[in-house]
């Protein structure tokens, strides 16, 4: 992140959020919302100072609420740029109109709360969404007590927990009395393969995240003992499937083949019910600490965003790729490309992977000052057109337009957006819209000749 | 307010207490309860699988009875009856022929007018918490309540609550000046039938219940189904005969609660027939006078 | 040893999905089912085996099986099914086929116990809870089972000693005598 930033043909905008795309490939024009930081990027030296100093406290998104942060605060140890951000909603000069410690007490003068949004609309050549995923929120399986009970957590509390400079230290800890947990439970697929909580998919990474967690625990707690209940271990990687084996033989997971059907209190521990279907019974593991391992899902601004770049998702809210075989990374729109999460759960290699195929696929443009394009594109003869442009509104691309010939409002399509899929030709009611090589005309010519044929050869029934 | 009463098999002899409770509450709030003339046994869990038709048809005359009653609409303490009722009603809407079969069979038609409550539904949409305690005439005085559910979230038809984790009796628990205590074996089955033929299991089962209700500290358990309550009081010094305990935790009727709280007489609500003896318990919090 | 394909492999399948509406090929086996299930220790057979079982045409193993007598139909596991299959739903259909089947069955009593709980009903229109778990006891010749709960019943007067008959108590016994077995519809 720090190179990119530092690369003289990279501009990077950071706390800014796309509002607008107009146009298409090639010539999109983006606007860009550029939030104010109240923090000049130019004269912060990302000292730290206004962070120590700070009074008002807040519970840590980066931490899941695990540990505090400050009002004026830098999200993660290494965000790019090195310069940290007012939290408006948190801040107490903002909220109440006292204190300004920071700004008193930054020796760079960088803490401006006069700060505003600022607009800017520019053109480019082409778009990659790399928007990433979210957690589930297991909280809605009431049997599981996430959200409950406190000993209940998730995979990622648990990673910020194991990292060192986590909120707890890299103390592995019990949330409800801060005790280190001896044995501990993960529960696989929670929230996916699952059809009654809407996400009947597999999330591809936790497997794997699971049994590096138990690992890691078993390392640094070699007192602990982990049990793992899977449905099916997905290690479809290089080394993968080497990695969980060494989890199990060397590190002293117990994996347990079935779904858990309830987690409860008992005392200060957590009673994990479960099942053991390879030994063909019901099982209780007395647990410490419960991790669930949750479904990979698109983040909750998904759809807006897709809605505004005018592309499609899938009922689940991530991103369609225009071929799920052969166009991996390339959305159904022209010029935008999709990499990592948002078109759906990968894991390291496979996000480094796309990333590198979209990249190059931009280069196919960019590289060009024109575009060759499918002919099948669709075409509007503005003599015929009636201007009623219902033709617009059925367009899935939105890749026809209003214009003025001679006076006269008609329709026009945009070839370089058009899919040729003929929906604007099957509207029209004058005629006036087809799809270059399959008119209506040449169409009737063709159902003509058909019959012809079959008349010349007595094969045509005709009813009365 | 007048509504209909299913009271069921169970409450004319081995959960009488839970039948004289109900119309001693609704009678101090002054709703009136007419029992279905000439009802019949709803079928409960033998029928569905000996006999299908059956199973549907002997819900289904209770329901034409209601409706001859002039009755739109019907109270079950017990949740199988009210489960079975609230079934039928929803399957002949759907189902026309499975409607002109039941129809065939008893004889009378069913025009689809009457609703199913159970007795937990009625109490809380129906008469309303506010109604309840502007009714009350004293408070259980923080008596520490488990509320047990059994598997009455989960049968066929019902939407009563949230499957997991139920509230409806602990808000009234605490309307009525109980301390509801949160337990994880709300819902947890009690064994139900499986108490005469597998006693067993039940034993078994009822046991855990005790164990994790002793464990909250609960003063007693409350319940709505008088199968749980027969399981869970009956069987209590079975329990502790197999196992060496010594529970002697009280089970008692939501609506006996209720009426301990509107002050009610003792044999009135039938606390009385309660095999595990409230009494000392009722007099200890201040509840009743010595 | 027979094949598993001896017969079609999707026969029992389908028979189930005709009784009861539920699709086991919906079911990988996750066993959440049994995890819940609160006979799970007492069955014979797991409730994720039953299903299996299903999927592999195991009828004879499943027909004389107790689990699906001991089955408390709780719904724990119909709820809780990720491929929201009703589970206790299949059990019910099981017991049926199982009837039909006419072979000795895995847990006798229940269907003891539920055929006189019937019998009771069709006499009176009522369930006699007295008269219903007497003659239980006699009909397995364990007269004295629950013996003590008896007097203990009664003397907090939980137990009617007469029953109660419906005045349309003829038209009880016409409707158990035209109602079938199983609705086709």
């Amino acid at each position: 992140m720090t190179e990119s930033s530092h690369d003289e043909n990279i501009e990077l905008m950071t706390y800014a959020e796309v509002v607008d795309v107009k146009g298409f490939v090639g010539n999109f024009d983006v606007t860009i919302r550029k939030k104010p930081r109240y923090v000049d990027l130019t004269k912060c030296t990302g000292c730290g100072l206004c962070t120590e100093k700070c009074p008002a406290k807040v519970p840590s998104e980066w931490n899941l609420d695990m540990g505090m942060r400050k009002a004026i605060y830098k999200p993660f140890g290494q965000a790019v740029p090195n310069v940290p951000v007012i939290d408006k909603e948190h801040c107490i000069f903002f909220t109440k109109g006292k204190c300004k410690a920071c700004q008193k007490l930054c020796p760079a003068g960088a803490v401006d709360f006069e700060q505003e949004e600022e607009l800017v609309t520019k053109k480019f050549g082409a778009i990659i969404v790399a928007t990433g995923f979210t957690q589930f929120d297991p909280s809605v399986y009431g049997e599981y007590g996430a959200g409950k009970f406190k000993d209940v957590i998730t995979g990622l509390h648990l990673e910020r927990m194991l990292d060192s400079s986590g909120p707890t230290g890299g103390h592995v800890v019990r949330p409800s009395d801060q005790k280190e947990p001896k044995n501990i439970v993960f529960i696989q697929c929670v929230g996916s393969r699952d059809e009654s909580k809407g996400r009947p998919y597999c999330s591809r990474i936790c497997c794997m995240y699971t049994a590096k967690q138990a690992i890691l625990l078993k390392d640094h707690y070699p007192e602990t003992q982990s049990y793992i209940f899977y449905i099916d271990i997905r290690a479809a990687g290089k080394n993968y499937e080497e990695f969980v084996k060494r989890a199990q033989r060397e590190y002293g997971a117990l994996y347990i083949r079935g779904r858990v059907s309830k987690v409860y209190e008992k005392g200060d521990k957590l009673i994990v019910r479960g099942v053991d279907t390879l030994a063909g019974k019901q099982v209780e593991v007395e647990a410490d600490l419960v991790v669930l391992a949750t479904a990979v899902v698109p983040q909750p601004d998904a759809v807006e965003l897709a809605k505004i770049l005018n592309i499609p998702y899938d009922q689940y809210g991530f991103y369609s790729e225009a071929h799920p075989k052969l166009q991996p990374v390339e959305s159904v729109t022209k010029g935008i490309f999709l990499t990592g999460s948002c078109q759906f759960p990968k894991d390291i290699p496979d996000s480094v992977a796309t990333t590198g195929a979209a990249s190059v696929r931009t280069c196919e443009i960019l590289s060009k000052s024109e575009l060759i394009l499918d002919p099948k594109v669709a075409f509007v003869n503005p003599d015929i057109c009636s201007g009623c442009l219902n033709c617009v509104e059925v367009c899935p691309f939105n890749a026809i337009e209003s214009t003025k010939v001679d006076g006269r409002t008609v329709a026009q399509v945009i070839p370089t957006l058009c899919h040729g899929c003929g929906n604007c030709a099957s509207t029209c009611r004058t005629s006036a819209a087809n799809v270059s090589g399959f008119t209506d005309d040449q169409i009737y010519a063709q159902v003509a000749s058909v019959f012809e044929i079959l008349k010349k050869e007595n094969l045509l029934e005709l009813s009365e | 307010m007048q509504v209909g009463y299913y009271p069921g098999c169970s409450l004319e002899s081995t959960a009488k207490e839970f039948d004289l409770s109900i119309r001693a509450i609704f009678q101090e709030m002054e709703i009136s309860l007419k029992e279905i003339p000439d009802w019949n046994c709803c079928g409960a869990s033998p029928a569905h699988y000996l006999n299908e038709e059956l199973a549907m048809a002997l819900p289904y005359r209770n329901l034409v009875k209601a409706e001859e009653a002039g009755l739109d609409q019907v109270v079950s303490p017990c949740p199988a009856c009210y489960s079975h009722l609230k079934h039928v009603h929803e399957e002949v809407i759907e189902d026309s022929h499975l409607s002109e079969r039941l129809q065939t069979i008893v004889g009378k038609g069913y025009q689809k007018g009457v609703a199913s409550k159970h007795f937990l539904d009625f109490l809380k949409e129906d008469i309303g918490l506010e109604r309840l305690k502007e009714s009350l005439k004293s408070s259980l005085n923080q008596l520490k309540v488990v509320s047990y559910y059994g598997c009455l979230t989960r049968l066929p038809g019902v939407k009563l609550d949230d499957l997991e984790n139920p509230v409806i009796m602990d808000q009234i628990v605490e309307a009525i000046g109980g301390e509801p205590l949160d337990w994880s074996y709300k819902t947890e089955c009690c064994g139900a039938s499986l108490s005469v033929s597998r006693t067993e299991i039940a034993l078994r089962l009822v046991r855990s219940i005790l164990e994790a209700a002793q464990e909250k500290g609960a003063e007693c358990i409350a319940v709505v189904c008088p199968l749980c309550q027969s399981n869970l009081d009956a069987r209590q010094s079975d329990i502790n005969k197999k196992y060496g305990t010594s529970y002697k935790i009280p089970i008692l009727y939501l609506s006996q609660l209720i009426g301990l709280a509107q002050k009610l007489d003792y044999t009135q609500l039938g606390l009385d027939r309660l095999i595990i003896n409230p009494r000392d318990l009722l007099v200890g919090k201040g509840i009743l006078e010595k | 040893m027979s094949y598993l394909n001896s017969l079609d492999i999707h026969q029992f399948r389908n028979r189930i999905l005709s009784i009861s509406g539920e699709d086991v090929s919906k079911c990988i086996q996750c066993g959440k089912c049994t995890a819940g299930c609160p006979i799970s220790p007492e069955m014979d057979v797991q409730p994720n085996q039953v299903l299996r079982m299903i999927q592999v045409n195991d009828q004879d193993t499943l027909l004389r099986c107790s689990t699906i007598w001991i089955c408390a139909s709780c719904q724990t596991c119909s709820v809780r099914c990720p491929e929201e299959i009703d589970i206790a739903k299949i059990m019910d259909s099981l017991r049926k086929l199982a009837l039909e089947a006419k072979i000795p069955l895995g847990e006798e009593k229940v269907v003891k116990f539920d055929e006189i709980f019937l019998e009771s009903i069709r006499k009176r229109g009522r369930v006699h809870e007295l008269e219903l778990v007497m003659k239980y006891n006699l009909a397995l010749r364990r007269p004295f089972k629950d013996a003590q709960l008896g007097p203990v019943m009664f003397s907090r007067g939980k137990l009617r000693i007469l029953g109660h008959k419906i005045k349309e108590v003829g038209k009880i016994k016409e409707i158990f005598r035209d109602s079938k077995r199983l609705f086709k519809p």
